[in-house]
Order: structure tokens, then C-alpha cells, then sequence
């Protein structure tokens, strides 16, 4: 009678992968992000795929570039200290507008830091994260299912914008267990004309590298590459809105900050305080849109995140001065509590007017 | 109790399967029927959702604690305290043993196997959910089983059927997975000891399911909306 499987969120990244075609997965272990690469040891070798723990994150990367160039979807994955690691790598990706998805699902820091769940990758990811004028697709689920279906939809969007897509997730979604269905919507890949499969004497070599020896070329490369970032930015935006028809306080929150927050926003109607919340579930092209509209109304915005307040600047450039957001936040793998959100709200609710 | 217990419990099985929910159900319901009752966490692999999760309920109800001290912390050590050696030491105490996911997991229990079976008042007990992807079938949750034995030197002696959806699960589900259940207790010539099931579920499915465990969850965070 059930579709249905009960999976941790590192469980549906893997199985998700590969029925989004993915056999090639790179990586090395840590926490809490370790069952994406134990997942993958027991399943790649039973279907034909490579399962390849590599020598440090930095190999795992360029690996991911290899297949990447041969014009295979693939992918590796990591928590915080080694997504740094890989940052070189993804640089020299963008710079060769190669297709891959990146995991992070992320931990306590700055450094070492912790194995609890964390925000604080936010500017990392939404940045670009390495050295360069680039930017990575950057989804965020909050939920086992969203784990399993952003998934799928990274290496859609990398394959049709030949980008990096990074999955941002925190350690909660990672470990969390919840019921999935695999039952996904998988798209055909598009054609990779530019691979480098071996040309069978058909065609000219094609070259795929990062390295432009001259200035005016490597300055048209980046220009041409921001063109399709526009296009990513006007076409691929996603996000929930939830009870903002009415909203005079806004929530912005994203993973399991914004499960707290619904809680929170839901108590906060009890109370008479029209609350609701914007989830945006892509982080890199950042919903401002939908935030821009609801500063027309909104009196307030509250950022909820695992992090020193970095969602919140992305708010305050969309609401544009229009309204007052302020930051309500754990960190260091604390997560906060719906009542401490509530209260931000009601704070939010006085000094906007809203009540 | 659905069952007569050994003086050592020991619950193994594939990573996820809800050991972890079923060793502290077990271990209150334990200490219903006897004095001095321990509850040892074996977890090496998973440092999240741990007995400890339970630590101060059970030591408020007089059940002793043996874990690491470094579960639910920053340190991800795979580390096993002393005291764990009372578990075979101590005989006058009864004890239920929670042992981490897969072979990996029951590669802790290894160390304790000799002293178990030399005394030999132990059950060893599989813990299956069919709705794990990778155990849907009862073949697959056998394989299991056995690397679990090869790892951890200890045979199993029968099985739980902890079939469920998390919060979704519904009575069906459970029924549903009685045949699964049946058959991975035909392939491994094991009884099937008990069905654990969600307290809120247990009214509706008495007298359907036989040996109907009932489970009071530890808290977690899916309990936040989606």
C-alpha cells in the first residue's frame, strides 16, 4: 500500500543521485554527512557505477572534474571544513562552466568547529565560495523529501546552465529520518556537444580548462558566463511562501530554521499577530523578488538562521530600507527553539506597528 | 512484556531500523520485572540520536546508564567507557544492549561476544523495518543479519518487526508488514520475538498483531512542520 520509504536525509541525497543518473560519486568522509559516501559504497559497486573514496577532499574534487568534462553527471560530497578544501576545485569548474553537484551539509564553525547542525556556509555558498567571479546554483531543503527532489532538479539545472549546483544543507537534514517517496520527476540530460568523449577522428578536440592566456578573451568569458547567470537568476528562483497573503511580520528562513519558524509563525497568529514566512529554497538565484513585493506591506522582517546573520543581508538588499529586519539566531550547532522565534516576532510585531 | 527475557538483551540490525527507540522502550519495560537494570549505548558509528537522548529519564527511573561521554557532543570519537564491563561482570544485573547500525556497528559488540555466550542468558535480537530502502526485501534484511553475526561474534536469536513510516505510519502499514516479518523469520530460522509500534497505533492494532510492543518515542526534530 506504501510508495513510501522511511530515509535519513543523507540516505535520499544518495539514492536520489543515482536515480537522477549520477554514477560517479568522489568523496570523503565526514560528519554528518558520512551516509551520502556509505550509501553510495553499497550501492555503485551492485549497479555499475564507481564508488571512489578518495585521498582527501581535494582529490574527490578534481576527480568530479574529470567526469564532469567527459560529460558524465556526477557528484561529491562534504561538510564544512572540506567544502573549503574543494574550493579550488569548484573555482577551476566554473571557470570550465562544468556541470556537477556539491554536497554540503554543513556543521558548527568557523574551523574544526563541530559535528551539530549549522548554517554559517551561507556566504560560502552563496558567494561562489573559491577565488573568482563565479556563482554555484544553491538549494536548500528542508525536508527528507526536498533532500531527494533538490537533488534531482542540481543536476537538471547544472547540466542546462553548465554550473555547479551545491545542495546546502545542515547537519538536522543530514541525519533527520523521515518517509520519502523515490518516485522523482528525472528529466533526459541535455547533449554535451562540448565533452570531451574522443572525438573519432569526426570532429575538432574539444578543450575543456579554465586557463585563458589572453586578457580580452578570459574578460569575454566572464561576461558571456554572467549572460547565463541572468538567465538562472530570471528562470530559476524558487521559493514558499506560507500565510504572507495577510503578513504584517515576515519570517525569512530556510532549512530547519524554517520548520521552527512555521511553528513559530503559527503561535504567533494564535496571538493575533499576522505572521508568515518566505522560505527561499534557492539561496543562489536569491528569491528578492518575492521579498521586494512583500515590502510593499510587511511592517517587519525577522531572519531566522544557524548563523552570525548572513541570510539577513540578502533580506535587507531585497527590502531595500522599506522595512526593518532584524536577526534571531542560534549557532555552534544550537538550533532555535519556536518560543525564542515567537519572541522575535512578537519584538518584530511592536517596533514595526504591526500590532 | 511479550516475552520472557534473558538476563542480556542485545539489540542489533541495520542503521535505522529504531533500535535505538526499541533498547530504551525495552529497558523501562525491564525494569518492571527486575531490581537493577542498565541500558548500554555500543554506538562506535552514529554520533546523533542516542540513548543518551534518554539519559535523564532513565536515570530518574532508577535505570543505569553506560554510554559514552562523548555521544550528542562535538566529539566524534568511537570511543566505549570501562563500565561497560559490568554488563558480563556483574550477574545480578539485567541489561539491554544498544548496538550500532550494520556490521560496522556490531563491530563494538565483539569485544563483550566471548563473556555473552559463555554465560549464554543472552537473546541477541534482529531489529527490521521494511521500509528502509535498503532492506526491503527479507533477503537483503538477512544479509544484514548475517554480516552483523560475522562482525560481532554473536548469533542472533530472534527477530522485531519495527516496520513504520515515522510519523506517517499508519495501522496498515504494520499489518502489511507482517508478511515481510514472517519471512525473514522462515529465512532465518528465527522467531519472530515481538512487533514494536508506535504507542498512538498500539490501541488499534491489539489483538491483530501478536507480541504488540508498544514504543514511547524520544523526541526528535521531525517534529517541526514541514
Amino acid at each position: 500500500m506504501s510508495d513510501k520509504v522511511l530515509m535519513k536525509g543523507n540516505e535520499a541525497i544518495a539514492e536520489a543521485a543515482i536515480i537522477a543518473g549520477c554514477r560517479h560519486y568522489f568523496g570523503y568522509p565526514i560528519t554528518p554527512q558520512t551516509e551520502i559516501a556509505a550509501y553510495m559504497a553499497k550501492r555503485m559497486p551492485k549497479i555499475g557505477g564507481t564508488f571512489l573514496q578518495a585521498e582527501s577532499e581535494i582529490a574527490a574534487i578534481n576527480m568530479v572534474y574529470g567526469v564532469a568534462a567527459a560529460g558524465k553527471r556526477c557528484m561529491t560530497s562534504s561538510s564544512s571544513p572540506g567544502i573549503s578544501l574543494k574550493g579550488e576545485g569548484i573555482s577551476y569548474m566554473a571557470g570550465a562552466d562544468l556541470p556537477a553537484l556539491v554536497v554540503n551539509v554543513q556543521r558548527g564553525g568557523p574551523g574544526l568547529g563541530g559535528i551539530q547542525p549549522s548554517q554559517s556556509d551561507y556566504f560560502q555558498a552563496t558567494r561562489g565560495g573559491g577565488h573568482g567571479d563565479y556563482h554555484m546554483i544553491v538549494l536548500a531543503p528542508a525536508s527528507v523529501q526536498e533532500m531527494a527532489s533538490l537533488t534531482v532538479k542540481g543536476f537538471e539545472l547544472a547540466d542546462k546552465y553548465r554550473m555547479t549546483s551545491m545542495i546546502l544543507a545542515d547537519g538536522t537534514m543530514g541525519q533527520m529520518m523521515e518517509p520519502v517517496s523515490l518516485e522523482l520527476d528525472v528529466k533526459e540530460p541535455p547533449e554535451k556537444p562540448w565533452a570531451t568523449t574522443g572525438t573519432g577522428m569526426a570532429r575538432p578536440h574539444n578543450v575543456v580548462n579554465s586557463l585563458f592566456l589572453s586578457p580580452d578573451e578570459l574578460e569575454r568569458t566572464n561576461f558571456l558566463r554572467y549572460e547565463r547567470y541572468a538567465q538562472v537568476e530570471a528562470n530559476e528562483t524558487m521559493y514558499e511562501e506560507y500565510l504572507m497573503d495577510d503578513a504584517d511580520v515576515c519570517i525569512a528562513a530556510f532549512g530547519i530554521a524554517a520548520r521552527v519558524s512555521k511553528n513559530a509563525v503559527n503561535a504567533a497568529r494564535k496571538e493575533g499577530i499576522k505572521a508568515g514566512l518566505i522560505r527561499p529554497i534557492t539561496l543562489w538565484p536569491f528569491p528578492k523578488a518575492a521579498f521586494a513585493k512583500a515590502a510593499d506591506r510587511v511592517k517587519a522582517f525577522v531572519s531566522v538562521e544557524l548563523s552570525m546573520g548572513q541570510l539577513i543581508e540578502d533580506v535587507m538588499l531585497a527590502v531595500n530600507g522599506k522595512a526593518p529586519v532584524t536577526l534571531c539566531n542560534r549557532v555552534g550547532g544550537m538550533i532555535p527553539s519556536p518560543e525564542q522565534v515567537l519572541d522575535a516576532i512578537r519584538k518584530a510585531a511592536e517596533n514595526g506597528g504591526a500590532r | 512484556m511479550v516475552y520472557p527475557y534473558k538476563r542480556v538483551t542485545v539489540l542489533a540490525g541495520h542503521y535505522g531500523s529504531g533500535k535505538t527507540n526499541i533498547a530504551v522502550n525495552m529497558a523501562f519495560d525491564l525494569h518492571k520485572y527486575r531490581p537493577r537494570v542498565a541500558i548500554a549505548d555500543l554506538d562506535i558509528v552514529n554520533p546523533y540520536f542516542r540513548t543518551g537522548d534518554s539519559r535523564e529519564e532513565l536515570e530518574k527511573n532508577g535505570i543505569i546508564f553506560i554510554g559514552s561521554e562523548y555521544a550528542n557532543t562535538n566529539l566524534d570519537a568511537p570511543a566505549l567507557p570501562q563500565e561497560l564491563y559490568a554488563i558480563t561482570d556483574d550477574r545480578g544485573l539485567s541489561a539491554v544492549m544498544d548496538v550500532g547500525g550494520d556490521d560496522r556497528g556490531a563491530l563494538a559488540l565483539g569485544r563483550y561476544s566471548p563473556a555473552i555466550l559463555e554465560e549464554n542468558d543472552y537473546d541477541m535480537l534482529l531489529v527490521v523495518n521494511k521500509f528502509r530502502p535498503l532492506t526491503p526485501d527479507a533477503a537483503s534484511a538477512v544479509e544484514i543479519m548475517r554480516e552483523i553475526e560475522a562482525a560481532g561474534h554473536l548469533p542472533f536469536t530472534g527477530i522485531i518487526n519495527n516496520s513504520n513510516l515515522g510519523r506517517e505510519t499508519v495501522p496498515e502499514h504494520v499489518l502489511e508488514s507482517a508478511e515481510f516479518a514472517a519471512e525473514v523469520s522462515r529465512l532465518s530460522g528465527l522467531p519472530l520475538r515481538m512487533t514494536a509500534v508506535d504507542r498512538r497505533l498500539f490501541c488499534e492494532l491489539s489483538g491483530r498483531v501478536e507480541n504488540l510492543f508498544p514504543l514511547d518515542l524520544q523526541h526528535n526534530t521531525d517534529d517541526f512542520m514541514i
